[in-house]
C-alpha cells in the first residue's frame, strides 16, 4: 500500500479520533515508551484483573500518526483478553513488520494488520512497534522504558 | 552559473525527479569527485607513505596535494595544520580528547550553545566530567540569533574553550564566530569552530576568522563520505598528545616507550582514506570553480521561494530569521497538527526527500519546544544547495501545502 493510502484508510482516523487516548486514574501498570529518533514518547496505562485479564487500557503523550494509530489499534485488540493472548499478539505484530509473519498471525491482528505495509518502510517500523514493545516489556514484567531505538 | 550544466554534472539528480532538500544532511557528488576516487584507484593505488615504489608514492602525493588543497581553500597557514579525519564528528572528539582532556581544569568552564549538534555537545559534556569542568550554554533568541554580547556575558576568564557552530543545522543562522574568536582570546580560552555546515555556503579564512580549531565534513561539501578534516593552529597542534595510536603515526617504537611523527601525521594513525581525500579535492576544486557567490546566490534566491511560499500557508510554522539571506539554505518548519515524520513520509511519495525529527540537537529542540510552543518535539527541515531549482521549491510548496489534506484534516 502506498504510503497516502495506508493514512488515508486507517491511520488518520485513528490518530485523529483515538478511542483509547487519556488518563487513568490508579492503574496496575504504568509505562514510559521512547522512540528517541523522533522524540515519540507514550504512557501506556493498563488494567488487570485477578485472572491476567486486560480490563482497561489507554494511551497517553505526543508522537507521529504511526505510532498513536498503532497504539489505539493494539488496547481495541487487546483490552478483555489475557496477558498471554496479548504477548502473543505482539509476537504476530512483530513478525508481521518483519515480513515473517504467518497468515493467521496477521488474521488474528484484526484492523492493525493494515500496518502489514509498515515493513517496506523501514524508517517508519520503529513508530508502528512502539506501544506494542512498551505492552511487552510491561506485560513480561520489566520495569525498565521500552525503547525502539537499537531495531 | 548555468544551472542546468551543474545539474548535468550529478547523475543521481539526472536521472531520478527527486527533489533534494536534505542536503544539509549530507550532499550530491558531482562526476568530477566520483571520477577523482576512481581515477585514484585506477592509476595509483598503494598504501600511501609507506611504500619504496611508484605507485605508493603516487598515492602519498595525491594525498598530501589533497591536504594543500583544503589547506589553500580554507586559507591554513601551513599543510600541516589540517588533519584528516573521518567527519566532524570525529574532529571536534580529536579535539576534546588531545586538547581539551588535556588543557581543561577543574574550575574551568567550556562554553558552547544550546543550538549546537550533537557532535559538539557530547565530547564537551565528556571533557567537562572527566575534569570536573562547567559546560555553559548560550542560549539564542528564538530566531536562533546568537549577538556578541551574549558571548561576551558567557566567556569569562574562566573559559577555557568556546565550541560553537558555524551555521545552525537548524534554524541557518550563522554565528558571529570571528567575534567570538577575539572574546574568547581576550580571556584566554580557545575556539573550536563547527564548520559542518558552515563551510558549504560560506567561503571560510581560518586566519581572519582567528579560530584555534576548525572541523568540517567533506561529505556536505559535496565531496565524499569518510573524509573530513580539523584545521588546528600549529603551535596547538604541535603541543597536543596523540587522540589515535599505531601505524603511520610514529617516529620510533621500542617495546616500552615510542616517539610520535611530525604534524600531521602525528595525528592520522593506520592506513589513511587517501582516494576520499583526492575526492575531497575534486569538490573543493568544483565548488572554487563556481565560486561562492553564485552558489549563495542560487540558493538564497531558492530558499526566499520556499520562504515565501510557506508563509502564505495557513498552519505552518517556519523557525528561523525573518530575512532569507540569513537561512543558508536551511528552511525548518513545522504544520498544525502534524508530526514532522508523517510530514516527511507524505512528501516521500512525491519524491521530495526532506529530514524530519531532532536533527541531532535535542537540547534545541526542548528550548523550541518551550519557547516557540511546538507541538512536538521534533521539526521537519528542507535544505537547499546551489544545484536546486526554483521550480523545485515550486513543487515543494506546493506539496506542503496538502500535507494536512494527506493526514485527515479538513483544510
Ligand atoms: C552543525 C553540524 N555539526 C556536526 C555535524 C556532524 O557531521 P558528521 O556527521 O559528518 O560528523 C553535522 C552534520 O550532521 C552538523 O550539521
Amino acid at each position: 500500500m502506498e504510503i497516502k493510502d495506508l493514512y488515508r484508510e486507517i491511520v488518520n482516523e485513528h490518530n485523529l479520533y483515538p478511542v483509547h487516548k487519556g488518563e487513568m486514574e490508579a492503574p496496575d501498570l504504568i509505562l514510559e515508551g521512547v522512540n528517541p529518533s523522533c522524540g515519540d514518547d507514550i504512557y501506556l496505562q493498563l488494567k488487570l484483573d485477578e485472572n491476567g485479564v486486560v480490563t482497561e487500557g489507554l494511551f497517553n503523550g505526543s508522537g507521529c500518526a504511526i505510532s498513536q494509530a498503532s497504539t489505539d489499534m493494539m488496547l481495541d485488540l487487546i483490552i478483555g483478553r489475557k496477558k498471554d493472548e496479548a504477548l502473543k499478539l505482539a509476537e504476530g505484530f512483530m513478525s508481521m513488520v518483519r515480513s515473517t509473519a504467518t497468515p493467521e498471525q496477521i488474521e488474528e491482528l484484526d484492523e492493525a494488520a493494515a500496518l502489514e505495509s509498515i515493513a517496506h518502510m523501514p524508517a517508519r517500523v520503529k513508530c508502528a512497534t512502539l506501544g506494542w514493545k512498551t505492552m511487552q516489556k510491561m506485560l513480561s514484567g520489566e520495569a525498565t522504558p521500552a525503547t525502539t531505538e537499537n531495531e | 552559473m548555468n544551472l542546468s550544466a551543474i545539474r548535468d554534472d550529478f547523475p543521481i539528480l539526472k536521472n531520478n525527479n527527486v527533489v533534494y532538500f536534505d542536503n544539509a544532511a549530507t550532499a550530491q557528488r558531482p562526476v568530477q569527485v566520483l571520477k577523482a576516487i576512481g581515477d585514484f584507484y585506477t592509476t595509483t593505488n598503494a598504501n600511501p607513505l609507506r611504500g619504496l615504489y611508484a605507485w605508493s608514492v603516487g598515492a602519498t602525493d595525491a594525498y598530501e596535494n589533497a591536504r594543500s588543497r583544503v589547506a589553500r581553500f580554507i586559507n591554513a597557514a601551513d599543510d600541516a595544520e589540517i588533519i584528516f579525519v573521518r567527519n566532524t564528528t570525529e574532529a571536534i572528539n580529536l579535539a576534546a580528547y588531545s586538547y581539551g582532556m588535556e588543557k581543561v581544569n577543574a574550575g574551568d568552564e567550556i562554553v558552547i550553545s544550546v543550538m549546537e549538534h550533537h557532535s559538539n555537545i557530547l565530547p564537551w559534556q565528556m571533557v567537562a566530567r572527566a575534569k570536573k569542568a562547567v559546560l555553559k550554554y548560550i542560549e539564542p533568541e528564538t530566531d536562533g540569533t546568537i549577538t556578541v554580547d551574549m558571548i561576551k556575558e558567557a566567556v569569562t576568564d574562566k573559559c577555557a574553550i568556546l565550541a560553537l557552530g558555524q551555521v545552525s543545522n537548524v534554524l541557518g543562522v550563522a554565528n558571529p564566530v570571528k567575534e567570538a574568536a577575539r572574546i574568547a582570546h581576550e580571556h584566554g580560552g580557545v575556539i573550536l569552530v563547527d564548520g559542518a555546515q558552515g563551510l558549504p555556503h560560506l567561503k571560510t579564512d581560518v586566519q581572519d576568522m582567528d579560530c584555534d580549531f576548525y572541523a568540517f565534513s567533506g561529505h556536505k561539501l559535496p565531496g565524499p563520505m569518510g573524509i573530513g578534516a580539523l584545521y588546528g593552529k600549529r603551535a596547538l597542534l604541535e603541543a597536543m598528545q596523540p587522540f589515535m595510536r599505531g601505524g603511520e603515526m610514529i617516529e620510533y617504537v621500542k617495546r616500552d616507550s615510542a616517539t610520535y611523527a611530525e604534524l600531521p601525521h602525528k595525528f592520522e594513525a593506520g592506513t589513511v582514506n587517501a582516494a576520499d581525500a583526492v575526492g575531497l579535492a575534486a569538490a573543493i576544486d568544483y565548488i572554487d570553480a563556481i565560486g561562492y557567490e553564485a552558489m549563495e546566490a542560487q540558493e538564497n534566491a531558492v530558499t526566499a521561494l520556499i520562504l515565501d511560499g510557506m508563509r502564505k500557508l495557513p498552519h505552518v510554522h517556519v523557525y528561523g530569521p525573518k530575512d532569507p539571506l540569513l537561512h543558508h539554505g536551511i528552511v525548518t518548519f513545522n504544520i498544525d497538527g502534524c508530526h514532522p515524520h508523517d510530514i516527511a513520509s507524505v512528501l516521500d511519495e512525491e519524491n521530495i526527500a526532506i529530514r524530519a525529527g531532532h536533527h541531532c540537537a535535542q537540547p534545541l529542540m526542548e528550548y523550541m519546544q518551550e519557547k516557540c510552543a511546538m507541538e512536538f518535539r521534533a521539526t521537519a527541515r528542507a535544505s537547499v544547495a546551489f544545484y536546486n531549482t526554483e521550480e523545485e521549491a515550486e513543487r515543494f510548496v506546493a506539496a506542503v501545502s496538502k500535507v494536512r489534506k494527506w493526514l485527515g484534516f479538513g483544510d
